[in-house]
């Protein structure tokens, strides 16, 4: 039996249904049936080069944010919100504007096959 | 705070009257520590502001018109009574009492009494619907008489008659004026002017009878009154409203002997101190120099310096300027100075255009070097400059005629740099170009900081243009430029961009960054170059290199809406729908389950379609002829058009034919702001074309095209461009203005606000586009017929792509679909559930799954 906090790196999709410079996003599921959405980013101009945030805007209350554009505020990797255009750092999760904030999730690419650890 | 104890040691104001002049004397005087203020207002309501008191009858309230109010005076600590009449003065023993017993000691007392209307004994005038037009309680009686009433007569034909004139008539009533005088606004205007203030006035509807003395008044046969005048002509009216001129309220200065003018007011020196040194009279109570002052500007002016003299600093009132403009019932009207060129030797020069109803009048001094008057009536875009002149006794040009001459090939402009610092720029305020200079130099960096710290433009507004040419003139001087760039990744404006992706053929996104940008880019700099891309090459917006820079609407091709799902609006050319396609609209919102309504611009909007059900939605839409609306673009929107004169008895033209091919022609077009069209078949102008980006009204003789209309936040009323055009003219002028546009718009620019920052405005525009100034009207077609060219519906491409459909999978690794989207019913269509409505389906989903 697994518990909650048994973290493994779990394959969500191929490395070609990634969108360049743009955000998919995807349903994780564990073992006692606990979901949660995440918004996935492909930015290979980035130091990272692939993010991942959860997908629900505090502000907005909408799962949205894998529709906002991506791009960079003084240098740090951000989505904007497509609602009302709040920046989420990428890398922190913490909202430039407000005291806001949304959960990020460790994610590679290994053999074409894009993991988060969850 | 202050205790008890410091408050006895501050010297006692008192001031009586709590009029727009009392008010202003209470703002300054508590700049100053060490006093403590006490305001006694006879009236129920704190200061209001009377300049604007017709505004009441346009939807204004009471508390709109409010200068201030009892938490404000409380904040400057001002003790203030309303319904507290001052019945005496003692000015031995320095106390004031009221007519309720409370006596108030003072150590300077301000008399800001004001003035009544003056009603003429007439005898049988004293009757219940003879009415004033002065307070708010007046206008509230004037309001309520208004309602049984169906004639009314405004006796009085000045500035304030032709204001009551105004209010009557919007209020329904059958209007006339009655002066006295031979003429209207005899006061500022001359004959000739008066003339034709007449003939305008007439035409708006109100009947003016001037040279008439109303001998009395008695019971009419039809209407409530007959007024009988000494020529033995009559007239009947069921309202009379006295605007015959003001009386000071002297009657306390009268019972406790200050002096007083023959003719009333309380006499004041050049500090408005009255023949009491401890009291002083300001506003229109107060006589100076025999003159009394019946407008606020003068009067604020006598509260600055009475606060002075207080104060202990030199201040003098030295007379003021009567200079006016105004608009009455829509006719422009300005006089300044000498308006009937009483000054020895005085010339005048003359220009009157009768057909459009403009009379100009200049009066000069004998050796026409100064500007000593002047009469304005219909148009006053010169008012500013000649106010100027004559202020400050600038030299007139050689021939002073050509600053009131129309045409005049090149009008002598007053540069403001021309003027000097003391000029007054701001009369109500009193605010001189020095002191806008000195608040740019304390930090204002805009023209609102400007305008906040000196209060110039903030009276009766009619300087706010001017106050703008001075301060952006001292911006410049100053090197300080408004920054174009459109954000942190790109020095460029808009404009900027457009002319690197044009002339150096830019195809993508990342060549324009790397060539001309840094960094990653934002939310705002990519939709542009999407925009600015598109705009270029009209590539497929949703091509791989442009799909990452669309904003989300573009993306998904709907607006999203607050809970994450989007809208489908099909375009509907001009509204016109065959019953077989609105059925289809009413059979696709029905599988779908979607909130259906009609838009503002005559097209059917669909809400709460969920991302995955967008491809569903549209293969049906576009399988039965339907193409996407750009609802979500900055593009073309929608051509609201009348049915013309296919139907309609009155259309001259057929506007929804012609509605139709444009829309059909510009669907599409990506341009800095979203663009909305108008054609109305006949004059009657029911499309509101010009409300609208690009307004077309039909005419006997063609069409008239109007440009750069907006309704929304910003209401602007469309210039007219071109008048009788043939249809290839027509679609010609239109090819042209768009792609100007859309070539050197700012971005999420409408082109109303474009039209109103390009340099030289609506005649620069229309020698561009109409005479080629720029020689660039070839290019603009061909890029207008390219892009004309290469339209495809975005919906369409996008549902025979399977590469883009992916895009539209609610998740890349599960079909579910999002379980936060939840709605609930109202009026018997959906609704987005609110977050307290919403039931938390996540768990059940994994409960049930676990199962």
């Amino acid at each position: 039996m697994n518990t909650i906090t048994d973290k493994l790196w779990r394959t969500i999709c191929g490395s070609t249904d990634l969108v360049t410079d743009s955000g998919i996003s995807a349903l994780l599921t564990n073992e006692t049936g606990d979901e949660a959405q995440i918004a996935i980013f492909y930015i290979p101009n980035s130091a990272e080069k692939i993010f991942a945030v959860g997908n629900y805007d505090p502000i907005g209350k909408a799962n949205v944010l894998y529709r906002g554009l991506v791009g960079c505020i003084n240098d740090e990797p951000v989505v904007a919100s497509p609602l009302y255009k709040q920046h989420f750092s990428l890398k922190t999760g913490q909202c430039l504007q407000e005291e806001q904030s949304i959960s990020v999730y460790p994610i590679r690419i290994e053999n074409d096959q894009v993991q988060v650890l969850y | 705070m202050s205790t008890d104890k410091q408050l006895l040691n501050k010297s006692k104001i008192v001031v009586v009257g709590n009029g727009m002049v009392g008010h202003h004397f209470v703002e300054e005087m508590s700049k100053h520590e060490d006093y403590e203020i006490t305001v006694l207002s006879a009236e129920s309501r704190l200061a209001y502001d009377r300049v604007y008191l017709s505004s009441y009858f346009a939807g204004k309230t009471a508390e709109d018109l409010a200068l201030t109010t009892p938490e404000h005076y409380d904040e400057l600590g001002v003790i203030f009574k309303t319904n507290a009449k001052v019945t005496n003065i003692d000015k031995l023993a320095k106390v004031v009492t009221t007519e309720s017993g409370e006596a108030y000691p003072y150590d300077k007392l301000i008399l800001a009494t004001g003035s009544y209307p003056f009603v003429p004994p007439i005898p049988g005038g004293d009757v219940e619907h003879s009415l004033v037009y002065r307070t708010i309680d007046d206008l509230e009686a004037i309001q309520a008489s208004a309602n049984v009433s169906k004639v009314g007569v405004v006796i009085g034909g000045g500035l304030l008659g032709l204001e009551a004139a105004k209010a009557l008539k919007e209020l329904g009533l059958e209007t006339h004026v009655v002066e006295f005088a031979p003429q209207l606004m005899a006061v500022q205007v001359d004959g000739g002017g008066g003339r034709l203030l007449r003939k305008k006035i007439e035409e708006l509807g109100v009947q003016v009878h001037t040279s008439k003395a109303t001998n009395v008044i008695v019971a009419g046969d039809k209407h409530r009154y007959k007024l009988s005048f000494s020529d033995d002509t009559e007239l009947e009216t069921d309202l009379i409203l006295f605007s015959a001129g003001i009386r000071p309220y002297d009657n306390l200065a009268r019972e406790f002997d200050l002096e007083i003018g023959a003719r009333g007011g309380i006499v004041i020196n050049n500090q408005c101190k009255t023949s009491d040194a401890d009291i002083y009279a300001i506003g229109e109570c107060a006589l100076w120099n025999n003159f009394i002052y019946g407008l606020v500007a003068p009067g604020y002016n006598m509260a600055k310096v009475a606060v002075k003299d207080i104060c202990g600093d030199e201040a003098e009132f030295t007379g003021a300027d009567m200079s006016t403009k105004l608009k009455l019932m829509g006719v422009e009207v300005g006089s300044i100075g000498d308006a009937h060129a009483k000054t020895e030797g005085a010339l005048t020069y003359t220009y009157e255009n009768q057909p459009e109803g403009v009379y100009k009048k200049i009066v000069v001094s004998a050796d026409k070097t100064k500007m000593l008057g002047a009469v304005l009536i219909g148009d006053t875009a010169e008012y500013d400059t000649l106010l100027q002149y004559m202020l400050n006794e600038i030299d007139l040009p050689e021939a002073p005629e050509g600053l009131i001459l129309p045409m005049a090939g090149d009008k002598p402009t007053l540069g403001v740099d021309s003027l000097p610092d003391s000029a007054s720029i701001c009369s109500c305020h009193n605010v001189t170009k020095g002191d806008i200079i000195a608040s740019i130099d304390a930090g204002a960096t805009t023209v609102a900081d400007v305008k906040s710290c000196t209060k110039a433009g903030s009276g009766c507004g009619g300087c706010a243009a001017l106050v703008k040419s001075v301060a952006d003139n001292e911006f410049e001087k100053r090197g300080v430029e408004v920054k174009k760039d459109i954000c942190e990744h790109f020095a460029y404006s808009r404009r900027e961009i457009y002319d690197l992706v044009s002339v150096e053929k830019i195809k993508t996104f990342d060549e324009l960054l790397s060539k001309h940008g840094k960094g990653l880019g934002c939310e705002i700099c990519k939709p542009l170059a999407g925009s600015v891309l598109a705009s270029v090459w009209n590539d497929y917006i949703l091509k791989k290199p442009h799909l990452s820079l669309q904003d989300t609407n573009d993306t998904y091709l709907g607006n999203m809406q607050k809970d994450g799902t989007y809208s489908v609006v099909p375009r509907i050319a001009g509204g016109e729908i065959t019953p077989d396609k609105l059925i289809v609209l009413g059979q696709v919102a029905k599988k779908f389950n979607l909130y259906t309504k009609i838009t503002g611009g005559a097209r059917v909007d669909l809400f709460g379609a969920r991302v995955e059900q967008l491809p569903l939605i549209w293969r049906e839409l576009v399988d039965a002829g339907f193409e996407t609306g750009h609802a979500y673009g900055k593009s073309l929107r929608t051509v609201k058009s009348c049915v013309g004169s296919t139907w309609c008895r009155y259309g001259v033209k057929d506007s929804i034919g012609m509605a139709i091919e444009l829309e059909n022609r510009y669907k599409g077009l990506r341009a800095p702001h979203k663009i909305k069209f108008g054609v109305s078949g006949c004059t009657r102008e029911c499309a509101e074309a010009q409300g609208k980006d690009i307004g077309i009204i039909a005419t006997d003789n063609g069409w008239n095209l109007y440009v750069a209309g907006n309704g929304g936040m910003k209401p602007r009323h469309a210039d007219l461009f071109a008048t009788d055009l043939d249809d290839e003219t027509l679609v010609k002028y239109i090819d042209r203005v768009l792609m100007f546009y859309v070539q050197t718009g700012d971005r999420l620019q409408r082109t109303s606000t474009w039209l109103e920052n390009l340099e030289g405005g609506l005649e620069y525009l229309q020698d561009v586009i109409i005479k080629d100034s720029l020689g660039i009207n070839d290019v603009l077609e061909t890029q207008m017929a390219a892009i004309i060219g290469t339209y495809q519906c975005e919906w369409k491409t996008t549902i025979e792509d399977p590469e883009a459909l992916k895009r539209f999978k609610p998740f890349v690794n599960s079909d579910k679909s999002d379980s936060n989207i939840q709605f609930v019913t109202e009026r018997d269509q959906i609704r987005p559930a609110r977050e307290e409505e919403k039931i938390a389906v996540t768990i059940i989903d994994a409960a049930v799954e676990t199962v």
